[in-house]
């Protein structure tokens, strides 16, 4: 049970040596070995999205994959999003609209959204909805996360929008819109 | 009839630079960067970790305990058992029943027993398997009917009598009279599953041993306050070598909000073994901490008389059991909280309210998010739309008809202040077309309308004192920069956030200019935490005045400087400046430097106590706030009746807010309390089952995992329209009132309305599943009544009730059970219910002018 595995880990774009038993999650690995916190467990059991890591681009839940088995891949995590000092698009936007509320589930969702929006740069509400059902959050009510997706991936396309006034200040009294 | 639609005016007010607008939470960037610290994220050096050893049966006498298997385990470094921490703790002074670890009995299966450290987690893992706990067991209880009918064996040896924790019964006003007065009776029986707040982050904590037998606790708590009172306690140390500092929580919906044995436990373990101690819950864990909603029976009698187009309320009578689980957690709170507000959203004249409490060998419920009250407001608007369907009038017109008035008070003493609930109702009825398409909408099709209310902070902190509730100071300096110390906790709902905006407001300097240092009961004046709502309301007011004070001590030095009275300054823009030429002034920072000259170093203190509620009864601690918010709902469902499947398609809410300190956090409340309602009513249960027999009969959890125990994800979630109701309250900081709470309530009963609607049953009980509908489909086309739910109230010796005369009867808010002030108020007891309504409402406004005078005292 304690047979150590040693090896290269590539996180974010930068390798790393590690030394971790054998048994051990990528999810354990990334956040003992690696002080990589930012990555956040909320089952252990692959039930609740909240540890998702982008493995070679695709989301992947770091609590039921081994760390012995990322030889060679390339690890994205939450740490690796921003731009320099700057946000991401998608982290601007998360910000922006308190789509972090307590913040917890919030580094799994934008994992998640990245590859979503990687994969399709228009993504329509529903897409986005399904490419993130397996993540859950108690805090928002999912709204002002589709929102802050459907911004991000606007920005990134390079188009200049942002969410209508509605989702800012809620909807106008009826009659006066 | 309902007046045409308005939306209130907004009272004239300073010019708001910050305040009301959009802007991104202060906490914003950590938590979408991954810096946030959450307590697991913690890590000292030589820390080790520790595990719980729980018990996996329900009622038992523990035996004896064998640790010698997990001493072998490489890397064990010590255990701890109850015989170490002998000393009871609770959140309530009335419920010290907990213990960090049992000492001799066993309640509920994941009651801890033993505690083990290792220097790995694997190791602790390991060790805590090894332990060997032999049990006797003990017969064990399942429901309130059982609790109720089984006195022996006591799962508490306190509480009201047998498996009784507690029992309250208590009347307003003439309830006999104004039964007789009405034109119909109106009888219901409800049942609420309890629920659990499945918080993304499992608890967590960490204690760190520090110089001269001090120690800190960093742990994902609500109320570092009261965790900091019960480690002195059970540590038997001063609080003053206690240091509990609150990470920001990874949601907490209620659920970290009492002292928990693991808390504890880390504490005791680090001061053993010389070393930082961590202990983090797995899931299973979480489910057994719980202190979640509590499952309650209700039983509502309401008498209705007809007036004009719509009808008001004569009497109402509400009966309440309550599933406790197996210690005391908020549950007299909770009980008192079941009858407490549901006097703040209509007129009621008589109001008897008995609810009694029950100990059950489950985890122990406590609050949930809205504590108590959605129960009970579940089975009122529930209620409210049989009487309108008897009636025959739109649930709407019924509602607008009986709205309790603004600045009153209510039968069971409680002060309203602001009342938006008007413009609630009219902002859905009209955003859901709910007069048109209300009972029109094809077989299938409904629309259910509900309404709440909810505190703004509770009236009382939970231990007796005469102390500040929540306290904020300020430390400014040459650099320019505000320091802003409070011991508020970030939970997720932005509290963060709304503190740094009162004091930018006042002081006029951008959200970068202000660093908060909170919840650290080392280095920040007490606040008693996040919960009850009380947060915006508490916080704001207390950093209102911290800043005041400080811009008072500016503006003089500024004004000095330039020779104009400090009365024509503005603060805005991170200038101090005259308001009859703006450019003559001085940066911000110019402007501290003046007053740092001036007056020496700049500190200064804010503090807020509620005002003194008029209840003087026994019970009258429960439901008094400082404000109410408000909320209206319409929920748009589809039912299909071949299955009993229905989805919820759209949700119109409106909340009355009093003033949006930052929209777009309120807009995240509402929007996460619709979607934790809908959760509720839609799937989610803390429900428990019987192992057979030859497995002991053990009363287990039915689902302690995230995957069985259903909640809401991103596709079942429907689309929501917001309506903000800016009715600002002079009680609240700019206006403002709570938003945390309120908007989870109408959204359960507004969906059994429009079941209702849609396929012509009624479900009385929540979670609403497909089974019900179907049962209750089947029992209409068999003629029989179209209904699924409890069929009866148990059997309850409530006692001699409390006699509590109302306002309008001529009471001054005590009871009237003692013989002496029975005389001293005979004459005060006779006149009812009969009276006018302008006249009843005349001296409602009256005993609220006469409380805010008493208490400018």
């Amino acid at each position: 049970m304690n047979d150590l595995t040693t090896l290269r880990l590539r996180i974010n774009g930068e390798e790393r040596a590690v030394a971790f038993p054998t048994h051990h999650t990528l999810l354990e690995v990334l956040r003992e070995e690696c002080g990589l916190t930012g990555t956040k467990h909320g089952c252990e059991l692959g039930e609740c999205g909240t540890c998702t890591v982008l493995v070679d681009g695709r989301p992947v839940l770091s609590c039921l994959a081994l760390a012995a088995e990322m030889a060679g891949r390339e690890i994205e995590t939450v740490e690796g999003l921003q731009l320099g000092n700057e946000l991401h698009p998608l982290q601007a936007a998360f910000a922006d609209l308190g789509a972090a509320q307590c913040g917890y589930c919030t580094p799994g969702i934008l994992m998640a959204a990245k590859a979503l929006i990687a994969e399709k740069p228009h993504p329509g509400r529903d897409e986005i909805r399904e490419a993130l059902a397996g993540n859950l959050c108690r805090c928002t009510g999912y709204h002002k996360i589709v929102e802050g997706v459907e911004w991000a991936a606007a920005r990134m396309r390079g188009e200049d929008w942002t969410p209508p006034a509605e989702v800012f200040y809620g909807s106008p009294f009826p009659g006066e819109d | 009839m309902a007046e045409p639609v308005r939306k209130p005016e907004p009272e004239p007010q300073r010019e708001l630079n910050l305040i009301g607008k959009p802007f991104r939470r202060v906490d914003g960037r950590a938590k979408v960067t991954g810096a946030t610290k959450f307590a697991d994220d913690l890590a000292f050096p030589r820390m080790c970790h520790v595990k719980l050893v729980r018990s996996r049966v329900p009622h038992a006498l523990i035996r004896s305990i064998d640790v010698s298997e997990a001493e072998r385990v490489p890397g064990f470094l010590g255990h701890l058992t109850g015989k170490e921490t002998p000393i009871p703790f609770g959140i309530l002074p009335v419920s010290q029943d907990e213990h960090a670890l049992c000492p001799d009995r066993v309640r509920f299966v994941g009651d801890p027993v033993v505690a083990v450290a290792a220097t790995t987690e694997d190791a602790a893992y390991e060790a805590a398997l090894r332990v060997r706990v032999e049990y006797e067991p003990l017969p064990t209880i399942s429901s309130i009917e059982e609790a109720l009918a089984t006195p022996e064996p006591r799962i508490q040896d306190y509480g009201d009598h047998g498996n009784v924790h507690k029992v309250v019964s208590m009347t307003f006003g003439d309830v006999e009279e104004g039964f007789a007065e009405a034109d119909e009776i109106f009888e219901d029986v409800f049942f609420y599953e309890g629920n659990t707040h499945l918080p993304m982050e499992q608890h967590s904590a960490v204690a760190v041993p520090e110089d001269d037998d001090r120690v800190t606790l960093y742990s994902s708590t609500q109320t570092p306050h009261y965790v900091h009172r019960a480690l002195a306690k059970v540590l038997e140390l001063p609080a003053s070598r206690i240091r509990v500092v609150a990470c920001s929580n990874g949601g907490g919906f209620g659920g970290k909000s009492d002292p928990f044995n693991h808390e504890i436990v880390a504490a005791k373990m680090a001061l053993k073994l010389g070393r930082p101690a961590k202990i983090t819950l797995n899931r299973e864990e979480v489910f057994y901490c719980h202190r979640g909603r509590h499952p309650v029976l209700m039983e509502v009698k309401t008498g209705v008389k007809r007036d004009g187009d719509g009808a008001r309320i004569t009497a109402q009578r509400l009966r309440t059991a309550l599933d406790g689980g197996a210690y005391g957690s908020y549950g007299v709170a909770s009980t008192y909280y079941t009858g407490a507000l549901q006097t703040v959203t209509y007129e009621l004249p008589a109001y008897q309210f008995e609810g009694v409490r029950t100990f059950t060998n489950k985890p122990p419920c406590g609050p949930k998010r809205g504590h108590g009250t959605p129960q009970p407001r579940f089975g009122f608007e529930v209620h409210l739309d049989k009487i309108a369907a008897k009636l025959g009038v739109n649930p709407a017109d019924l509602r607008l008809g009986m709205l309790a008035e603004p600045e009153t008070i209510t039968a069971n003493w409680l002060r309203i202040g602001s009342m938006g609930l008007r413009s609630c109702i009219e902002a859905v009825v009209a955003g859901s077309g709910f007069r048109e398409r209300w009972g029109q909408l094809p077989e299938g099709r409904g629309l259910g309308l509900a309404c709440g209310s909810y505190l703004c902070g509770a009236g009382l902190p939970i231990y007796w004192n005469h102390m500040p509730q929540s306290g904020v100071m300020l430390k400014l300096d040459r650099s320019g920069g505000v320091a802003v110390f409070c011991g508020e906790t970030e939970i997720g709902q932005g509290s963060d956030s709304i503190l740094a905006a009162v004091v930018a407001e006042v002081l006029g300097v951008s959200l970068s200019d202000i660093r908060l240092c909170v919840a650290d009961t080392d280095l920040t004046p007490v606040d008693l935490g996040s919960y009850s709502s009380r947060v915006t309301l508490m916080v704001g007011n207390a950093a209102l005045q911290a800043a005041e004070r400080v811009r008072e001590m500016i503006a003089k030095a500024v004004s000095e400087q330039l020779e104009i009275p400090a009365s024509r300054l503005v603060f805005a823009d991170r200038r101090v400046f005259d308001a009859q030429d703006p450019e003559k002034g001085a940066s911000f920072q110019e402007a501290v430097i003046a007053a740092e000259a001036r007056f020496g170093t700049l500190a200064t203190a804010g503090s807020y106590i509620p005002p003194r509620s008029p209840g003087r009864y026994r019970g009258a601690g429960v439901g008094p706030s400082p404000a109410y918010s408000y909320t209206a709902a319409v929920v748009e469902v589809e039912v299909d009746p071949e299955t009993g499947l229905w989805n919820p398609l759209h949700v119109w809410i409106a909340h009355d807010v009093g003033k949006s300190i930052n929209p777009v956090l309120v807009l995240g409340q509402v929007e996460g309390s619709v979607y934790m309602g809908l959760g509720e009513v839609m799937m989610e249960e803390q429900a428990f089952r019987r192992l057979p027999r030859h497995l002991s009969s053990a009363l287990v959890h039915k689902h302690p995992s995230v995957l069985e125990y259903k909640s809401p994800t991103f596709a079942d979630m429907p689309p929501v329209t917001t309506y903000l109701i800016e009715d600002p309250d002079p009680r609240g900081p700019f206006g403002a009132k709570e938003v945390g709470q309120g908007p989870l309530l109408p959204v359960m009963p507004a969906v059994a309305n429009a079941i209702y609607d849609a396929v012509g049953v009624r479900v009385d009980q929540v979670p609403i599943h497909p089974h019900m509908v179907l049962k209750a489909l089947q029992a209409k086309a068999q003629g029989a009544e179209p209904r699924f739910g409890p069929q009866r109230f148990p059997a309850v010796d409530f006692g001699e009730t409390l006699i509590v005369p109302t306002p309008e009867q001529g009471g001054d808010g005590t009871a009237i059970n003692d013989y002496r002030e029975k005389l001293r108020s005979g004459m005060r007891s006779a006149s009812g219910t009969m009276m006018s309504r302008e006249e009843a409402l005349k001296k409602r406004k009256l005993a609220a002018l006469t409380t805010d005078l008493k208490g400018a005292k």
